[in-house]
């Protein structure tokens, strides 16, 4: 089963949930962690855990070699600019490029062979119960998705369907997030109780809609008495499954990459109803 | 006209926050550009009446023509991204997967596959409150190319400025190091990166650091959360020293952030120390202008 952390607002915690509520499961099952936010991956800074070995990641791009008509059709048939013809040669811009092999595979005179460009470096660690899988999106890079991808890949084919995988995604709710979340069963999406939490979480519910992806919520630095997303939620019928306190002792907690629940009974206990409500969840019950 | 952008790497260290905060201190000299459109938050501290708005098209979706489909399957062979499926004996495109490459109408024997422009999303052009000119934008759920529409927002906000004479854009970025982020950063003045004293703010920033020195663009600090953990923010200013950052201002955890978003007001309008902080901290930005 795989269960995506996500939010539309950066900065709500979600890296929070997925560390703590990974290491916590790990103690009891068998858990894999993908860290899949590739821009700016953190999951590894709240992780005590042994690298086992790395993988250098790769798109494909086409090269081009002289043995070329310059008839043009390259340019022609990329949708997105990555291949231009020039005066006396083709300029390849790979940045740009989706890897489509349009280009490469209609040339007439086979001058634009793929090959691949290094995008970024896949990490693979390993302790008692818990796997973690960390993607990192070289600098300059423009597009997460083609990392986010083979990462998912690793996970398909290493894994058994049966493990729980946690995905924590990047924020946002355009191709990178959509990316994470098109193959996950459940969404879980963290939010704060302001107005841009409020605001964000909306759309990451509109996202999973249009995905036909079932949601549920968990509040972090949630406040007695503060009930903007709890009434949102009741009106839209979204289960609400755990919420984090604000708490200034957490946030300093976190700051030196420590995780939560060992020292916070609380948060544990927060951290079981979202392994309450996965299970429920997994098992087709219904949540009450 | 001068463009200053504001980044963070990681999301939720305050950047949009304080950007809002200088567009309060600007008033009528800055158009504000927002940037972040993929979860765009500054119209609600701005509340920005809409003077125009467009659709704006990026890119193209496929669409099977049945009539003229022969059921050859050619489309879906070509397709690096599994979009297209045989279903129920027939062909069908998942447009969640499709990138948009127009390779399975290229090689459709029977023009059976239309592209069409796609509609990711609108932007708008408004006043503001606080009396600035603000460029903003919605996406579409899901929407590919959030990196163009940035970078339509930032060419419609450097319009308005040189039409109305204003001095400054001030640009809200989106957190990360992709696409839009590097969309965003194209032309700055300056770069403000606001980061906060935790293990992954300082991992971020070290990394969104590296992208904005490939553009070879001078950029300032701002700490945010200052002395929720003095150590990390020590090490900060260390980096900040050995880069050639400018160390702008430490801004301590401060609980009135989230109380001014609740109130619908910007930081500077609610806490005056802070105010006369970032005023202070704009004058050093100045200065560092040509």
């Amino acid at each position: 089963m795989k269960v995506a952390i996500a939010s539309g607002k950066g900065g709500t915690g979600k890296t929070t949930i997925s560390t703590n509520l990974s290491a916590y499961l790990a103690e009891k099952r068998s858990v894999v962690l993908a860290d899949l936010d590739v821009e700016e991956p953190n999951a590894k800074l709240f992780l005590d855990i042994e690298l086992a070995k790395s993988e250098i990641k790769y798109k494909m791009i086409p090269e081009w070699n002289e043995n070329c008509s310059l008839c043009g059709l390259c340019q022609e048939v990329c949708n997105f600019n990555a291949v231009i013809k020039l005066n006396t040669q083709i300029m390849v811009l790979p940045e740009l490029c989706h890897s489509c092999y349009a280009c490469s595979e209609l040339c007439p005179e086979n001058s634009l062979k793929m090959i691949p460009q290094k995008i970024g470096i896949m990490n693979i660690y390993k302790s008692d119960g818990l796997d973690f899988i960390e993607s990192k999106m070289d600098i300059g890079q423009e597009q997460a998705v083609p990392l986010i991808t083979k990462t998912k890949d690793y996970i398909k084919n290493n894994f058994d369907n049966k493990v729980l995988a946690i995905f924590d995604s990047p924020p946002g709710t355009s191709c990178p997030v959509i990316e994470v979340i098109k193959d996950c069963d459940l969404i879980l999406l963290v939010t704060e109780p302001t107005p841009f939490g409020l605001h964000d979480l909306k759309l990451a519910i509109e996202t999973a809609k249009q995905l036909h992806k079932p949601c549920a919520v968990i509040i972090n630095r949630a406040e007695q008495g503060n009930l903007l997303i709890n009434k949102f939620c009741a009106a839209e019928n979204i289960d609400i499954i755990a919420e984090i306190p604000n708490d200034r002792q957490i946030a300093t907690l976190y700051s030196g990459g420590q995780l939560l629940y060992n020292e916070l009974p609380e948060v544990k206990k927060q951290l079981q109803n979202i392994e309450d409500y996965i299970d429920l969840f997994n098992y087709g019950g219904s949540y009450a | 006209m001068h463009e200053i952008v504001f980044i963070s790497g990681k999301g939720g260290t305050g950047k949009t926050s304080i950007t809002a905060s200088f567009a309060y201190l600007l008033a009528d000299k800055c158009v504000v550009a927002d940037c972040d459109v993929d979860a765009a938050n500054m119209h609600l501290l701005l509340d920005p009446v809409k003077l125009s708005e467009e659709d704006f098209y990026s890119g193209v979706v496929p669409g099977i023509d049945y009539n003229r489909c022969n059921n050859c399957g050619a489309c879906a062979d070509v397709c690096r991204f599994n979009a297209i499926n045989e279903q129920d004996g027939k062909y069908a495109i998942n447009i969640i997967d499709c990138e948009g490459c127009g390779y399975c109408a290229r090689v459709c024997p029977s023009g059976a596959i239309i592209m069409e422009e796609n509609n990711v999303g609108k932007y708008f052009v408004s006043n503001t409150r606080l009396k600035n000119t603000m460029v903003h934008a919605h996406l579409k759920i899901g929407a590919e190319n959030s990196g163009k529409l940035v970078a339509k927002v930032k060419k419609e906000a450097v319009h308005a400025a040189k039409n109305n004479g204003k001095e400054f854009v001030l640009v809200d970025g989106s957190p990360g190091i992709g696409c839009p982020v590097i969309s965003s950063l194209s032309g700055a003045d300056f770069v403000v990166i606001v980061t906060e004293p935790t293990v992954s703010g300082f991992h971020d920033l070290k990394r969104v650091y590296e992208l904005v020195k490939k553009f070879g663009l001078k950029a300032g600090c701002i700490i945010n959360k200052s002395d929720l953990n003095l150590n990390i923010t020590n090490e900060i200013s260390c980096y900040l020293d050995e880069e050639k950052i400018v160390h702008l201002s430490d801004i301590k955890y401060d609980q009135s952030f989230s109380k001014a978003i609740i109130e619908g007001k910007t930081i500077a309008e609610y806490n005056p120390g802070i105010a006369e902080q970032l005023s202070e901290n704009w004058t050093e930005i100045i200065s560092h202008l040509n």
